[in-house]
């Protein structure tokens, strides 16, 4: 009989509403095992074209059953430098799981929680000591320079695969730590923090360097690096880190927040911990706007940090919902309500300008818009108030201005986002871009295949050159 | 990286100048520039005005008022101990030209970055007519450098115990018909002062700019929890700012959310009995 996919174990919603701790527990040896005997070896694995950096999906799980983690682990990392990342929060769904054969007939290897398991066992050992880490390595003498500027994942990976092939990297972050959207905007209980920065010092033991509280366009700019301070290429991965708001009256209330400055209080600022310096607004009754990742995540947040009713208010319907299938699935098990198809238009206050309600209207379907996606109408006289007490915006981002306002010759599209090439290559000569910067806000993964082919493209260059 | 605290005192009591070390920034930062610190590990990230810089020496100067747990954790540090993290020189620089007479207006410890504001303006070649106050005499900073940079110096104190007793904007009225006239002005302090600044220099149709000290977390962009309304649209401080068109500004806006964390004591004691609270 087939084997069914493993479940992975988990921290039941009662109690993982009240607290911080990862969520997923990940799979042990034996489910490991188990899940992996259920990949078929497909000689053509339609999975691997679903990855966006292509991992060799079938080759690593067969390693999996012939209980060499290490083996595996080696194979993931030849593609993919953040394995113990993405494990925890690719969209795989609609990636590798989506295309693999066995999702024909029913369910997809977990792939992900492979990828996942493999990763944290290998790290658990170096913890345990059961395993002694690789020598640190530093770059070879006269080895070309290269900024980074933004420690995402766009920039974590572009820094990897430089290093790999000899270059001395640089790394400059504008915040006091590195990681990008995945220390700042992911909370700690979908992607330990700890995990982040297990991932961001192997980089350093091999000849990785850091430098935070470095604000590029202020404190070098571009030009700076280039010229000034001697870099042979420059690597944009600043991430699309401007948050958009809903443009309606009483935005500015006190306990009205951007999903960004939320999570970043508890998240990189550790607010959620009692002897936290950074203060939060802990509301009762939390209304979020929204339905991606980051509004699962603000919601989940509220919850933790003491809300009794969390409501993520959206303007489409289910269908249409942008986070991941875990992430929805997760929220709802946890007690977030959905209210589908309102639409906010206006914040009420008190006198000392503190948040107190907010008016919606009702919408419905009409025609299909540019997206494909059916798109709202309002439905007239159909407004209602719902009383809260904070308010989360987690309707998009958009770019950041500092680099664009001081590079006047790096060429940016209508949203101010960066243009490239194919490989990452902007319009000004030795600067190219990845991630969020370029595409507007996606994934991890597809930030990290961005940093990897301008590495491919910095490499290719510089060696012509050379 | 842990940025060195080169020299330390006390301006007032409760208001200590800092210089520290900061090469890159000292290098790149013009007036009006400010940035973002945390004195320790677990600290807030604060924003604070860079008062002045010895480029030569690499070293940014600082004035503090303690308010809080964070800027009295910073005051704590003495010279030779590290300040955590140090992030800058962020905001727009200030818009500085030869406008004629510029009227430097300052309350309080806002006179700290008024300071770097009035000497570029006198560089510039303007006369500068600069006006400083603050509630009592003991809490006035920054005097003879005001003096030595300024064509008139005049000051006040709320209860009369140096020089003049009145408000900044009871000088800045009567400065107003007198000569040489006034073209251009700068307002830097609490909320109110710099409320009461706009509506003088609106009536008599002088362009003034006004330098706002939100709430701010990273400084770059990325939160909006510095947003502020001019002019009736939304505005980041931290990359927009953090000098505006002080005649556009919301300051009643700004007032309030400057108390969002500020008063939440009281407020919690309320929360109570609408069920939210605020840690
Ligand atoms: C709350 C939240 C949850 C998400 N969940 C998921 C998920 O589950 N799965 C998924 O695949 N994706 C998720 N995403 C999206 C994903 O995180 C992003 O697509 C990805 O991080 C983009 O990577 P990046 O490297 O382009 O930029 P970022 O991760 O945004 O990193 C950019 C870095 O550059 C720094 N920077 C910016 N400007 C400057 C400057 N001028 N100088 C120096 N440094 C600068 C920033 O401080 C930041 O650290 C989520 C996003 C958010 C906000
Ligand atoms: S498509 Fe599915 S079954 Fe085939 S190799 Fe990939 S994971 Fe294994
Ligand atoms: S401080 Fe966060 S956007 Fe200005």
């Amino acid at each position: 009989m087939a084997i069914p996919r493993q479940p992975m174990p988990e921290q039941p919603p009662e109690v993982r509403r009240h607290n911080f701790d990862e969520v997923p527990l990940g799979y042990t040896e034996e489910l490991a095992i188990r899940e992996a005997q259920r990949c078929l070896q497909c000689k053509k694995p339609a999975c691997v074209d679903g990855c966006p950096v292509n991992v060799a999906i079938p080759q690593f799980i067969e390693k999996i059953v012939e209980r060499d983690f290490e083996g595996a682990l080696q194979i993931i990392l030849g593609t993919n430098s953040l394995p113990a990342i993405c494990g925890r929060v690719c969209p795989q769904e609609t990636q590798c799981e989506k295309y693999c054969v066995l999702a024909k007939r029913g369910d997809p290897v977990a792939i992900g929680r492979l990828e996942r398991f493999v990763a944290d066992h290998v790290r658990i050992r170096l913890m345990r000591g059961e395993k002694a880490p690789l020598p640190p390595t530093a770059p070879p003498p006269g080895a070309p320079k290269v900024a980074i500027v933004g420690s995402g994942p766009a920039g974590l990976t572009c820094a990897a695969d430089l290093l790999n092939a000899g270059y001395n990297v640089t790394l400059f972050e504008a915040l006091h730590e590195p990681g990008g959207v995945l220390v700042y905007g992911i909370p700690e209980f979908r992607l330990p923090k700890a995990i982040v920065k297990a991932e961001i010092q192997a980089l350093v033991r091999r000849g990785l360097q850091i430098v935070t509280n470095a604000v590029i366009g202020r404190l070098y700019t571009i030009d700076d690096l280039l010229n000034e301070e001697g870099y042979a290429a420059v690597f944009i991965g600043t991430g699309a880190g401007t948050p958009k708001f809903l443009k309606i009256p009483g935005e500015n209330l006190n306990g009205v927040y951007s999903a960004n400055e939320f999570l970043t209080r508890v998240n990189l600022m550790k607010a959620y911990l009692p002897d936290a310096e950074t203060p939060i607004v802990r509301g009762k009754r939390v209304a979020v706007f929204g339905a991606g990742n980051t509004a699962m995540d603000a919601a989940r947040t509220a919850l933790r940090i003491g809300a009794e009713e969390v409501y993520i208010m959206y303007r489409r319907s289910r269908a249409e919902m942008p986070a991941r299938a875990e992430e929805i699935h997760h929220a709802e098990e946890e007690g977030v309500k959905f209210e589908f198809l309102v639409n906010p238009v206006a914040f009420y206050g008190n006198e000392r300008g503190w948040l107190q309600s907010v008016r919606c209207e009702r919408m419905q379907l009409g025609e299909p818009d540019d997206s494909g996606r059916r798109r709202p109408v309002r439905i007239a006289g159909s407004e209602f108030d719902t009383p809260i007490n904070v308010a989360i915006v987690a309707v998009g981002t958009e770019s950041n201005p500092l680099i664009r306002q001081t590079t006047p010759d790096l060429q940016v599209n209508q949203w101010g986002y960066i243009v490239t090439d194919d490989m990452g290559r902007t319009s000004k000569p030795r600067v190219y871009a990845g991630g969020d910067i370029v595409t507007g806000a996606a994934t991890v993964i597809e930030a990290m295949g961005a940093g990897k082919r301008a590495a491919r493209a910095i490499i290719s260059d510089l060696q012509g050159k050379g | 990286m842990p940025n060195k605290i080169l020299e330390k005192e006390y301006l007032a009591e409760n208001v200590v100048s800092m210089w520290i070390e900061a090469r890159q920034i000292a290098k790149k930062r013009q007036p009006g520039q400010f940035l973002i610190l945390r004195p320790g590990e677990r600290s807030e990230r604060i924003p604070l005005t860079i008062a002045d810089v010895r480029a030569k020496e690499g070293a940014v100067r600082l004035i503090v008022q303690v308010v809080g747990k964070t800027t009295r954790d910073l005051a704590a540090l003495e010279a030779g101990e590290y300040v955590r993290d140090v992030a800058g020189p962020l905001g727009h620089p200030t818009p500085i030209k030869h406008y004629g007479t510029v009227a430097c207006v300052g309350g309080g410890i806002g006179v700290a970055p008024l300071l770097p504001i009035a000497r570029a303006m006198k560089e510039a070649g303007n006369y500068v007519v600069s006006i400083i106050g603050a509630r009592t005499k003991g809490l006035l900073i920054l005097e003879e450098d005001m003096r030595a940079i300024s064509d008139e110096l005049l000051i006040t104190t709320d209860d009369g115990s140096y020089v003049r007793h009145g408000l900044v904007t009871d000088v800045l009225r009567e400065r107003l018909t007198g000569k040489p006239g006034i073209d251009f002005a700068v307002a830097i302090g609490p909320v109110p002062m710099m409320k009461a600044v706009a509506n003088l220099t609106r009536e008599a149709g002088i362009a003034t700019i006004a330098s706002l000290n939100t709430i701010m977390i990273d400084g770059t962009g990325m939160c909006g929890g510095c947003r502020v309304t001019v002019g009736g649209r939304v505005k980041y401080t931290c990359v927009d700012g953090p000098e505006f068109d002080a005649h556009e500004v919301d300051f009643d806006e700004l007032q309030r959310r400057l108390n969002m964390y500020r008063d939440h004591e009281l407020h919690q004691l309320e929360a109570c009995k609408i069920g939210l609270a605020v840690r």
